[in-house]
């Protein structure tokens, strides 16, 4: 196995710590992990973009500010690698599609701007698969990202870039999106921490929509507590997203270190080998987090989620349907890519034709067949009605318990190559963490250990709606268990 | 076309889609300013030009104006839900456009026309207008067009679709459902209502069946209807088309057909059956409205007079026709008819003036003036010619009728000074008075003339004619 992996990671708040007190400059930390991407980007390409001169100058900036004695962000002087399918203000923003050829956002994401507010340093975008679509980041137009544990493997998916860019020490944090587990899988497939905040938790504008009512933004970080961190930063209501919750909560690192004693924690019997396809280390490793969970004082009980079985099925009518009325405005119209033709309807098909890779058009040709008068009962209808079942099912559940648990991911890492071919054995990698997106309840992944071949392996901790805090309680538990 | 047999035999059915552009300072899902006629391409934002990553905020103005409309219109205000409604076109950045769609705001109401009968209201829902394109080239169209230009200023600015039920049977009944609800929508300030700029729109659903029967027959949608004229014309020509089409053995194919005015004719446009599917579905970025209970008291609370209350008020008052009612409210003169008849008009007086003589505005001309003239005149103080006179110089420099009758001179002869006159004109024109009174109605106007040479035009006409009656019987 050859990696790219550091052998410490250097946390956040470490970070802001010595910059804050001028310890060390904010263009010294920059330059550390210029460095390391230099050195080691060849081969793992995380980044569709390294934005060196940009993120030099915002580290300058930050120095200038701490010495006039400014008061500084949370997040000061910490380099932060942004998904690329966030909007950058006149920085190219691809979505790692050929579609958007050319195209500079006119303004930032909520999230980023948020974050630049904090004083984070932007370093660059991250590869992904095509508009968020697959669990292995070989969807990219622009070349599959590479896992920093071992070169020959995928990262995950699709937010793999990001996750890379976090394990391979190219920054700290990084901000990735979630859509049915593009960031908890990755996370897992990569040894760091990722979190899919509450459904309205973190503000979408300025994410490119790929399914709008499951997308989520979050974060990536080597530490439960960094997580929190960046999840604070970026969270909270914004009146440019209709679905943005007003009261969002935003402290989660305060009770951080509250222990588990005491709470109830269900572990999810139909992703603990009830459904076929879930690797037997897997299940082992989340085992071991169950016991660690009882260790510290937790209550643990195998729980059941029925619905768990229908929710691959429905994720996949429900995420492309959305996606295919997302994805319509890249006609070759206003902006990006254009391919000629003769007429107006051949130049939107020409575009769209060369545009967009095969699993875009996929998706894309499912969810209008979904959509369509004649089927929508059959098939988007009845995935609203799994959807509406699951969210009775967890109801139920959390009356009882505090927190669920699962492993993240089937299996760890695959080979690049390995399930590209085969769109189904490609989708059941989502298995565990499409539940969460269905219903907008947040869940994190935390490293748990490794499987036989040395890759990474995560556990879930999945929790009501605005329930972070016991969340990463719970996360912070599991991680000083797992060192 | 065979104007006999539409009437006789075929019943008319015809159901109205009106879209209104609401006037909000800004557009339905950004903060773009809506404005008309400004630089294409000048009020845009991410939001209205659907750039990648934006996200719609709704705008509770447009909302509540919609809420407005729905209970002007006598129908439920429902919890709805915006839906997306998919097609491609590149007047629509998002190639979808933010519409209602089985959960809209407003649903199942009415509207009362002048005559009192009432046309069912479906629905009425919000949606974001499209763009506007304009093709360069020989055709006009897209087809055959060398090049497509897009302005988005209009991508985004509120509309609201009033459905009628398919309930109105005439023509009349047509243009009377229109310009009621844009008397409704003009009361309610909500929108200029412009039909020559586009702030309201008409497409018509037409369709024909034979007299008894029941079940509706093909019907096509006629869109680019720009005035009322052209909607009555456009109705008439496609019934008389459909009429044919029967009469030939033939039907009409549903589509959606436009209206040529030059030629006076519709044309098709796309059939509906190759027409697409819009793939409706609840539109994930948004949250659906909920009304309070409080909020719907308050619109109809706060509800101001509409046209029809407003006709009523005048058309119940002694003299007064009900279609003169109708023209005053829809030439917003109503409550200034109102007025004058508060401050001493005579009702049927106040309004005639009003509807005759005073359609191009009221000028300088005050309620108080108004209702002096109409008294002056009911007393004989003026002749009616006189009167008319008046008003012409009170509309344009204002003032006080009895002032400026002294000013003018006018003074109305009595009657006893008229009846002499009469009598020594009988004295003086004694042919002429023979040929009157063995029935020559002719030399009536003879002895009129001369009454009103001798007096300076000051004599009243009917008084004479009066007079001239009076003695032809006593004789």
């Amino acid at each position: 196995m050859s990696g790219t992996v550091p052998e410490n990671y250097q946390s956040a708040s470490e970070i802001v710590n010595l910059v804050t007190t001028c310890e060390i400059s904010a263009v010294e930390i920059l330059e550390r992990y210029l460095n390391q991407i230099e050195e080691h980007e060849g081969d793992v390409h995380a980044f569709n973009l390294v934005t060196i001169n940009e993120a030099r100058a915002a580290a300058k900036e930050t120095d200038r500010l701490i010495v006039e004695g400014e008061k500084l962000g949370p997040l000061a002087g910490v380099p932060v690698a942004i998904k690329d399918n966030l909007c950058t203000k006149g920085i190219p923003t691809t979505a790692s599609s050929k579609i958007l050829e050319g195209w500079k956002p006119p303004y930032d994401a909520t999230v980023v701007k948020k974050l630049k507010q904090a004083g984070a340093t932007v370093v660059g975008k991250t590869n992904l698969d095509e508009f968020a679509m697959g669990s292995s980041t070989e969807n990219s137009a622009f070349g599959p990202t590479r896992n920093p544990h071992d070169l020959s493997c995928v990262p995950g998916g699709s937010s793999g870039g990001s996750a890379a860019a976090v394990a391979a020490g190219f920054a700290p944090i990084a901000i990735g999106s979630d859509t049915g587990g593009s960031i908890r899988q990755p996370a897992a497939l990569c040894g760091v921490v990722g979190v899919k905040p509450t459904y309205g938790g973190v503000s979408r504008y300025g994410l490119l929509a790929f399914a709008s009512s499951l997308d989520q933004v979050g974060p990536f970080a080597t530490s439960v507590k960094d997580a929190a961190i960046v999840h604070e930063v970026i969270g909270g209501y914004d009146p440019l997203d209709s679905t943005s919750i007003k009261q969002a909560p935003n402290s989660f690192v305060q009770a951080i270190d509250e222990g588990v004693n005491k709470l109830k924690v269900g572990v999810i019997s139909e992703l603990m080998g009830g459904i076929d396809g879930i690797t037997h280390e897997v299940i082992e490793q989340t085992n071991k987090a169950v016991s660690a969970l009882s260790d510290a004082g937790a209550q643990v009980e195998a729980v059941s989620l029925p619905a768990a079985l229908y929710c691959l099925s429905a994720y996949y009518l429900i995420a492309p349907a959305e996606a295919s009325s997302n994805l319509s405005r890249y006609d070759g119209v206003r902006y990006g890519l254009r391919v000629d033709g003769a007429s107006l309807k051949e130049m939107n098909v020409n575009t769209r034709t060369e545009g967009f890779g095969d699993e875009v058009k996929r998706r894309i040709m499912l969810g209008t067949y979904a959509l369509s008068a004649g089927y929508y009962d059959a098939y988007y209808g009845k995935a609203l009605k799994v959807r509406r079942l699951l969210a009775k099912n967890f109801a139920d559940l959390y009356k009882d318990y505090d927190v669920l648990l699962s492993p993240t991911s089937p299996c760890t890492a695959f080979k690049l190559g390995a399930k590209v071919n085969d769109p189904m054995t490609m989708y059941v990698n989502d298995v565990c963490t499409i539940p969460s997106n269905l219903v907008g309840h947040p869940a994190i992944s935390i490293p748990f250990g490794a499987g036989k071949d040395g890759m990474p392996i995560g556990v879930q901790v999945l929790a009501p709606p605005m329930k972070e805090s016991v969340m990463y309680q719970v996360a912070r538990t599991l991680e000083q268990a797992s060192q | 076309m065979n104007q006999e047999i539409f009437r006789d035999d075929w019943e008319l059915i015809v159901g109205l889609e009106v879209h209104v552009e609401l006037a909000t300072q800004t557009k339905l899902f950004c903060g773009c300013l809506n404005q008309f006629g400004s630089e294409p391409n000048t009020n845009v934002c991410p939001v209205c030009l659907g750039l990648p990553g934006s996200l719609p905020v709704v705008n509770e103005t447009a909302v509540y104006f919609a809420m407005r409309l729905g209970r002007a219109l006598h129908c439920s205000v429902n919890r709805s839900v915006f839906a997306r409604k998919n097609y491609f076109y590149p007047d629509m950045p998002k190639d979808y456009q933010i519409s209602q769609y089985d959960l809209p705001t407003n649903l199942d109401g009415y509207l009362e026309l002048p005559t009192g009968e009432s046309i069912g209201i479906e629905r009425a829902h919000i949606e974001e207008d499209t763009g506007k394109t304009t093709h360069i080239g020989t055709s006009g169209r897209i087809s055959g067009s060398d090049y497509s230009l897009v302005d988005y200023n209009r991508a985004g600015i509120p509309l609201i679709e009033i459905v009628s039920k398919p309930e109105i049977r005439t023509i009349e009944q047509a243009k009377a459902y229109v310009s009621e609800l844009r008397g409704i929508i003009l009361a309610l300030e909500i929108s200029d209502a412009k039909m020559e700029e586009g702030s309201i729109r008409v497409d018509a659903n037409v369709s024909v069946r034979e007299i008894g029967e029941d079940n509706l027959r093909t019907r096509c949608e006629i869109k680019n209807v720009n005035s009322l004229k052209s909607l009555g014309r456009a109705i008439e020509y496609e019934a008389n088309r459909h009429i044919s089409l029967y009469g030939n053995g033939e039907s009409p194919k549903q589509e959606t057909r436009h209206w040529d005015e030059d030629a006076g004719r519709t044309r098709s446009g796309r059939s509906k059956e190759d027409a697409e599917d819009y793939r409706y579905f609840t539109e994930p970025d948004l949250v659906p409205l909920n009304p309070s209970k409080e909020i719907i008291t308050r619109i109809d609370e706060e509800m101001p007079e509409l046209p029809s209350e407003r006709r009523g008020k005048l058309a119940n008052l002694n003299g007064v026709k009900s279609n003169d009612a109708t023209l005053l409210v829809e030439r917003n003169h109503d409550a200034f008819a109102l007025d004058a008849i508060k401050s001493g008009g005579e009702p049927e007086q106040v309004v005639k003036h009003l509807v005759n003589n005073l359609s191009d505005g009221l000028g300088a001309l005050t309620t108080e003036a108004l209702a002096q003239l109409v008294q002056m005149e009911n007393g004989s103080e003026i002749t009616s010619t006189q009167a008319k006179k008046m008003l012409g110089e009170l509309v344009q420099k204002g003032g006080i009728p009895s002032d400026l009758a002294a000013e003018l001179g006018f003074e109305a002869v009595s009657i006893k000074d008229l009846e002499n006159l009469v009598d020594q004109l009988i004295k003086e024109h004694t042919d002429e008075w023979e040929r009157f009174c063995s029935g020559d109605t002719k030399v009536q106007g003879f002895f009129v003339g001369q009454a009103m040479k001798l007096t300076s035009g000051q004599a009243d006409g009917k008084a004479i004619n009066q007079i001239l009656n009076e003695r032809s019987t006593s004789k």
